[in-house]
């Protein structure tokens, strides 16, 4: 019986949460179907004329383009570099990988706001801004996640394997690329995602370096919302959400997978 | 050996940096590559200040590509600007503003043999630009209009015609104020008996007192986003420029605007060149753009401003002018109200200090 | 050889962390050492003391342990509960509880500032049901709940991940011996987690502690926070660089030092990372 309203509880929290959750994003996305052009709040009929006008924004739409090429190419020169540095952190003395560790946190700790006032001060004393700029801030402030998701997958790493590789005659980096690089795979994919998510979230890093002209989603949306009802907002929400939702569903059945492969090999 | 592992390490070492350059490069293209042939030029306007199907025209027409940016408020564009980080071809700002810039010699000079569509400009209102612009070599007027109060009828008894309204406790948690340092001084300052332009000490020190005793009756300090709330029936009250309420006005009609009787502030935006601008030219002919009739037509249908453009306002029909008091006022409106002006590094100062107090209040 | 492979394969990321994170930095320090003449000066970072900086800061860091209290009190139950359900965190119940982190902040805040409007979601609600409508909008209440809201899933994730490893056998053999749920929750299991309650709150203590925009967007300009006066100093108002940086290193010493306070009772265990 007791287990029962304990069952119970568990359940209802559980729901609860996911009510309080859930329910900013479903509020964009009613609004997005809201034909009522001044109060979203109140149901006006059903219109999904805020789709049509979506696609049609330039506004918006640049602001998507940049925001995923933003995040895709900061994203992969990041992974590129943590990964680079966990690896060559193997063969460092325990000093020096702790001076590297320790410059890693630094943005980790800093607010997101001193990070990008500190960008700026050094753009606007030596170049321009530009996408250019753009881009290195948001490198700056993701390589952290590359480096925290790939340093504990090398240290967990056999050593072993790539000193028989090594042993064997293979290169260091041929070793690397057929040994190390395979087995830190997860953390790397991991980091990868995790650097992604963090541009494709950012504001103040962008806000600060930003170029003229460029928007991200974010300032866009910092932007448009002050000047009224901008229902291709709300329209766009929905449209991220069911992507987040697809991407999230493909990775979580894929990485289900694996883990059964896995438990099925133990 | 030795020499083997250096090679394949470097050449590893070269992908990465191939791959990370080709992406800096790819998205370079857009922004940098055609900075350099400088058919770029960056504007630097307030926010939903100019019809964006015009921007496009302009490119359509001249092949100049337009970066297109916003700011919020006079303050921030200044510190934008002279921050140097982005070179600005031309920048749209109001009266004071300009006036600084002008003084601190920032602006060049503008080339009016180039502009065909300049003469498009009322008398009235480069009279008006003396105030900032004595010679009148540096600015070309955009929109002008008064500051006033956007009030509610279906939530307030009366016209709210005094700016001592503004400190009704009846309507806490009603009214909105400007989010923008000189703007939301006007009321306090008109109130006591000051001049807006005042540099006096004591009297801006105690407009701040009033402006704090205000403060918990006030619903929000906001800037672009008053007219949206208004439209919405958030508050009562809102001190707002007369353009955003006229178009607040399109969206609700129980809304209504009124210049209080003691008297408020006329403003003029208006186009400065900056010094620094990579693109004189282009400046040139994007402002004779925004002048030419048809254009200023379209954008003036947009924004919804009180516009300069004689030749625009030729075809505006009497019944229309009547019917929005609030972007074409009378003259015994006009007469009621000053212009601001610049009041040198040691005032700017003081209301920056004064503006903290009040917001950390 | 070895040595020289890991010198070109950290090389890269180096110079990119020297040129980009550290010299910034000293950028920071410097201007907030120095003023509008270049010389040494003290005043910048002294100007956290005055009045109209101290209160925002002090209001901030009040609002921040508030969000960070609301996250804990919630997140922990609820991580509790997952971990029961869910050994995985990959598994589609925990996504789930994450799902909502992936949605873009500005859109997430825009969804409160939708809801908490005088006239918003919220008091539409409540009027229909017969209630009389609240007001939130444009107090600290709306951001605590907007930042609390954003910063969510970080404090759910990491404690969700400490609990997980918590060995099933230390559990059991407290209910052989005979300890109540109440018991093994708080001998146990409150210990067991804690690495991953500190590492949850540090990752919610220290971006709501610089927020700027959620107060923007939900406080109506009301609510004047450290991170405001510190943007406002940058980009808006008489900017005064120097002024900003040295109110920027302030922060960063004050959040330095409030980590240094809890780490102290953390004991030097190393912080469970959120994925």
């Amino acid at each position: 019986m007791v287990n029962k309203v304990k069952h119970f509880f568990e359940k209802f929290y559980l729901v609860l949460i996911i009510i309080i959750l859930y329910m900013p994003i479903a509020v964009l996305i009613v609004s997005s179907f809201n034909a009522s052009e001044k109060n979203k709040a109140k149901w006006g009929g059903f219109s999904i004329a805020a789709y049509g006008k979506l696609f049609k924004d330039e506004l918006i739409m640049d602001a998507l383009y940049t925001t995923l090429l933003l995040a895709g190419g900061a994203a992969i020169i990041a992974t590129v570099l943590g990964t680079l540095v966990c690896i060559g952190m193997i063969g460092m003395k325990k000093k020096m990988r702790s001076v590297i560790m320790g410059v890693t946190n630094v943005p980790l700790l800093n607010a997101d706001i001193v990070t990008g006032i500190a960008l700026m001060l050094l753009f606007t004393r030596f170049t321009e801004l530009s996408f250019t700029t753009m881009l290195i801030s948001h490198i700056t402030l993701i390589i952290p996640y590359v480096v925290l998701s790939v340093q504990p997958k090398v240290l967990q790493m056999n050593m072993s394997t790539y000193e028989a590789a090594l042993d064997l005659g293979a290169s260091p980096a041929y070793a690397v690329c057929k040994v190390i690089i395979p087995e830190i795979m997860p953390g790397i994919l991991s980091g990868f995602l995790l650097a992604f998510t963090m541009s494709l979230d950012d504001f103040s890093v962008t806000y600060f370096t930003k170029a003229p002209g460029i928007h991200t989603m974010s300032t866009m949306i910092n932007a448009e919302y002050r000047k009224g009802i901008q229902t291709e907002i709300y329209a766009l929400s929905t449209i991220v959400f069911l992507i987040v939702l697809i991407v999230l569903f493909i990775i979580n059945r894929r990485s289900a997978a694996a883990d059964r492969k896995e438990a099925a090999v133990q | 050996m030795r020499k083997n592992v250096l090679k394949r390490c470097v050449s590893l070492i070269a992908g990465c940096m191939i791959l990370a350059s080709s992406v800096l490069l790819t998205s370079c293209g857009s922004s940098d590559g055609e900075r350099k042939s400088s058919n770029q030029i960056v504007v630097f306007n307030y926010g939903d200040y100019i019809d964006r199907d015009l921007i496009d025209k302009f490119e359509k027409e001249t092949g100049i590509e337009v970066a297109y940016e916003e700011f919020l408020t006079p303050e921030a564009m200044y510190t934008k600007y002279k921050n140097g980080s982005v070179k600005y071809d031309l920048i749209c700002c109001s009266d004071y503003m300009l006036d600084k810039m002008i003084k601190e010699g920032e602006v060049e000079k503008i080339d009016r043999s180039k502009m065909k569509n300049i003469d498009n400009i009322g008398k009235t209102y480069w009279e008006l630009s003396k105030s900032f612009d004595p010679t009148l070599e540096y600015t070309v007027p955009y929109f002008w209009g008064t500051v006033g109060i956007l009030y509610n009828t279906k939530m307030m008894d009366h016209v709210p015609d005094s700016w001592n309204d503004l400190w009704d406790k009846k309507y806490s948690n009603n009214i909105i104020m400007q989010n923008s340092v000189r703007d939301s001084f006007i009321p306090a300052l008109i109130r006591n008996g000051s001049d807006i332009n005042t540099t006096d000490e004591g009297e801006l020190r105690r407009a701040l007192e009033d402006l704090k005793n205000q403060k918990e009756i006030v619903q929000s300090y906001l800037v672009d986003e008053i007219r949206d709330d208004m439209a919405n029936d958030q508050a009562a009250m809102g001190l707002i420029y007369s353009g955003e309420a006229s178009l607040a006005r399109d969206y609700n009609d129980a809304l209504e605007y009124v210049v209080p009787k003691e008297g408020s502030d006329i403003w003029m935006d208006s186009f400065v060149i900056p010094k620094g601008g990579k693109n004189y030219d282009g400046a040139v002919k994007f402002l004779d753009f925004l002048c030419r009739e048809d254009v200023a037509m379209t954008n003036f249908e947009y924004v919804y401003y009180s516009t300069p453009n004689e030749k625009v306002l030729e075809q505006i029909d009497d019944e229309e002018k009547e019917g929005n008091p609030a972007i074409f006022p009378d003259e015994s409106v006009l007469k009621r109200c000053d212009i601001f002006s610049y009041l040198g590094k040691d005032t700017e100062e003081l209301y920056n200090r004064l503006w903290k107090e009040l917001k950390a209040y | 050889m070895r040595k020289l492979t890991s010198r070109i394969m950290s090389g890269p990321y180096i110079i990119w962390m020297i040129i980009f994170t550290v010299i910034p930095l000293g950028l920071i320090v410097y201007n907030g050492f120095t003023n509008s003449a270049g010389n040494f000066t003290l005043d910048n970072v002294a100007a956290i003391a005055d009045p109209v900086n101290a209160k925002p800061l002090l209001l901030s860091f009040e609002m921040s342990l508030i969000v960070t209290g609301v996250c804990l009190i919630l997140a922990f139950p609820l991580a509790l509960i997952l971990s029961k359900y869910s050994k995985n965190k990959n598994s589609f119940i925990v996504m789930i509880f994450i799902l909502p982190m992936w949605m873009n902040f500005m859109l997430r805040t825009l969804a409160w500032r939708l809801i908490l409007l005088n006239n918003g979601f919220l008091n539409q609600w409540l009027t229909t049901i017969g209630l009389d409508p609240i007001y939130l909008m444009n107090t600290k209440t709306a951001i605590v709940l907007g930042t609390a809201y954003d910063y969510f899933p970080f404090m759910v994730l990491p404690i969700y991940n400490a609990i997980s490893k918590i060995d099933k056998d230390v559990i059991c053999a407290a209910q052989d011996l005979g300890a109540t749920g109440m018991r093994i929750i708080t001998k146990i299991i409150m210990p067991l987690s804690l690495p991953g309650v500190i590492s949850g709150i540090t990752m919610v203590l220290v971006p709501s502690m610089s927020e700027f925009v959620i107060a923007d967007m939900l406080g109506g300009g009301k609510v004047y926070l450290i991170g405001n006066v510190i943007e406002q100093s940058f980009n808006s108002g008489y900017a005064d660089v120097h002024m900003g940086s040295g109110l920027s290193l302030s922060l960063m010493v004050f959040i330095i030092i409030s980590m240094i306070i809890y780490r102290i009772f953390d004991k030097g265990e190393e912080a469970d990372g959120v994925w």
